[in-house]
């Protein structure tokens, strides 16, 4: 890792999609540190920019113009190719989906991403690591169950387990709590929490307040630019109730009137 | 170099993972290949079976054999085949004495008779013939003598039994020294030919007797022409000139000029040989393409499933995509999995294919020989096969957008 600097760092980021004669920005100048060890939800609605800013950090696509360095390196301008093995050696993704290969157990699965890294661990060597990951998830002993064995609670595990066995520079997980039940979804938010305490950089893409609420940053994405960037200080609403004062209520219409005020502040930019 | 290795065996494994999971899916699209290279061997078995067959019955004929047969008569400007034949036992002396580039000749004078044996009676053909026939058709006695020039001279009423003649009249293996009556004539059995199979009619060649020529015209026939003449030249390489000796000595007798058309007609060994060797080729040819169409077919039937493989899997590809597999790993991976189709199917093709030829032989009673170069060539196409068409579907897969086949539902 490179040392001090921020893992996430983006300056200026634009994309823009071409639609046959139509142009769409959907990002339109987004600025955005993120330093080692932070948890950051992003948090925006549908049409905001948030999927294609993901898109971008996850290193799945390129932006149009602006820089994104991700743990010291230029990622924004790299092929194809060298975006697999950014993804490989220093993202692990999780989604909403849980997206494992169905018939195919726990471990394997986990094991997938070191089948394709630079680092030719043996078969011995990935078992083990993957086992290690699945510990560390709260799954040991479920290592050769298949997915449609485990609830989706413990699929969601397996996919955290799947996106930390590389040891990535980040956590990015895609509304990894969109297809859970609210007690299972504290349960996964959880365990994003317990590995942040671990050092771990986390960035929890959501629309779900309560979910945003757990992080220790939330970045409101809107209209292709960062809008809000704060930083929770303390947490005080419960379970169930939203995070953001009456403007953000308004902002977000699918917020519910918070009951108690969190004690935020502004993230100099 | 090891790291890339090892990674090459991880992405094999995960093709064939992928394989084993869809077992019945796996065999039907394998069914294909299967048919397909087990058709080749099979049909190439088949072809291959019947022309050494033919092969070894044109051998049997003898060695550079040409036969002289009676050829179209041409009376009053009307062209006709006719029974009547134009040659003599003259003939074939006239061809021992001036042709230099012929070694035997032998006369052949054909009758149809029912023949007994003590209470046995047996209807074959008699064919009267000279001392020299053996050794033009390369055929021995197995048991007592051949007649003698002596028995050709004197007309004796002696006479050689083809094995299955013998062993219908003398089931006890006693012919030898017996009397048999060829139409009512009495002949004694001086000798038993070897067993010689079936000939290229599929006639039994061992079903006639033989007898001393001039005997057959005479007590027989009573007739001065002869069926036809069997002629061996002194060498393969001397076929072409003793046939035209022959040709130009025959029409010099039968005072035929130049250009016109002969009263005779020759046929060699080689001659025969290249028009059934002709005809095998050509039905080897023609089954082994009909086979070579259906590994074809197969060949499209895997491409058609790595197809639907691929869509039913671009999710599955689109993880693979995110958590860091390059384009040519997902290649490699659905290239390997169409390779290992083919592969296996063409293994389990090559099974059935030299499995089908023993099965032929046995139950239908067809020779067959199945060639290791037909087997090699069924299964290497079969592989060449699984690149060819495993590689678009692999390339279409290996192209995906990851968060296009992230979304793919």
């Amino acid at each position: 890792m490179a040392g001090d600097a921020p893992v996430l760092e983006i300056h200026d980021l634009v994309k823009v999609y071409r639609m046959g004669e139509v142009e769409v920005h959907a990002l339109k100048g987004v600025n955005l540190t993120v330093e080692r060890g932070e948890f950051v939800a992003i948090m925006g609605p549908s049409g905001s920019g948030k999927s294609t800013l993901m898109n971008i950090v996850g290193c799945l696509d390129r932006p149009t113009s602006g820089t994104y360095h991700l743990d010291g390196i230029d990622v924004s301008r790299l092929d194809r190719d060298h975006r697999a093995e950014i993804r490989n050696d220093k993202i692990g993704f999780v989604f909403q989906s849980f997206n494992l290969l169905a018939r195919t157990r726990a471990t394997e699965n986990v094991e997938l991403p070191l089948l394709y890294s630079n680092l030719g661990l043996s078969t011995l060597e990935r078992a083990r690591r993957a086992r290690q990951a699945l510990a560390q998830v709260g799954l040991a002993g479920r290592e050769d169950h298949y997915p449609s064995q485990l609830s989706g609670g413990q699929q969601q595990r397996v996919a955290i387990a799947r996106a930390l066995v590389t040891n990535p520079a980040i956590l990015l997980a895609d509304e990894p709590t969109g297809n859970l039940d609210s007690r299972t979804s504290e349960e996964i938010i959880g365990i994003f929490q317990g590995l942040n305490d671990a050092g771990k950089t986390v960035i929890l893409i959501t629309h779900e307040p309560d979910i945003a609420a757990h992080a220790k940053r939330v970045v409101y994405v809107r209209d292709g630019v960062v809008w809000r960037d704060e930083r929770i200080v303390q947490m005080k609403a419960k379970p169930g109730q939203a995070v953001g004062g009456a403007e953000l209520a308004a902002a977000f219409p699918f917020t519910v009137a918070p009951a108690e005020e969190p004690v935020r502040e502004e993230v100099p930019r | 170099m090891k790291t890339s290795l090892l990674r090459l065996w991880n992405i094999t494994k995960v093709g064939l993972m992928a394989i084993s999971r869809n077992k019945m899916r796996s065999l039907l699209t394998m069914l294909g290949i299967i048919i397909g290279v087990g058709c080749v061997i099979t049909m190439v078995a088949v072809g291959t079976g019947a022309s050494s067959s033919i092969q070894a019955t044109i051998n049997s004929l003898g060695t550079n054999f040409i036969m002289l047969f009676p050829g179209a008569a041409t009376t009053g400007g009307a062209r006709m085949f006719t029974d009547q034949s134009k040659i003599t036992p003259e003939d074939a002396d006239a061809i021992r004495a001036e042709c230099p580039a012929v070694a035997y000749v032998s006369p052949g004078a054909r009758t149809n008779a029912q023949i007994v044996a003590g209470e046995l009676n047996w209807g074959t053909q008699v064919w009267g013939v000279g001392v020299e026939w053996p050794f033009i058709r390369a055929w021995n006695v197995a048991d007592g003598d051949f007649f003698t020039d002596v028995d050709v001279r004197t007309s004796s009423k002696v006479c050689v039994l083809g094995a299955t003649v013998a062993q219908n009249l003398f089931p006890s293996g006693d012919a030898v020294g017996s009397t048999i009556r060829i139409k009512k004539v009495p002949f004694k059995v001086v000798g038993v030919l070897e067993r010689k199979g079936g000939n290229m009619m599929g006639q039994d060649q061992d079903d006639q007797i033989i007898a001393p020529y001039t005997t057959v015209m005479k007590q027989l026939l009573g007739s001065p022409r002869i069926n036809m003449i069997y002629i061996s030249a002194r060498s393969a390489a001397e076929v072409k000139e003793a046939q035209t000796e022959i040709d130009s000595l025959m029409r010099q007798r039968h005072r035929i000029p130049p250009g016109q058309e002969s009263d005779i007609n020759m046929r060699s060994q080689e001659e025969i040989a290249s028009t059934s060797e002709q005809t095998s080729k050509t039905l080897s040819i023609l089954l082994g393409s009909a086979a070579a169409i259906s590994l074809l077919v197969g060949g499209i039937g895997i491409m058609n499933i790595m197809l639907v493989s691929v869509t039913e899997r671009t999710r599955e590809i689109g993880i693979r995509l995110a958590i860091g597999a390059k384009g040519r790993h997902v290649l490699i991976q659905f290239l390997l999995e169409a390779i290992a189709l083919s592969v296996v199917g063409g293994a389990i093709g090559v099974g059935l294919g030299v499995l089908a030829p023993y099965l032929v032989t046995r139950f239908a009673g067809m020779p067959t020989q199945v060639s290791s170069a037909s087997v090699a060539m069924a299964f290497g196409f079969a592989a060449a096969i699984g690149v060819f068409f495993g590689f678009y579907p692999a390339r279409k897969a290996s192209r995906l957008d990851p968060i296009d086949a992230l979304r793919y539902e």
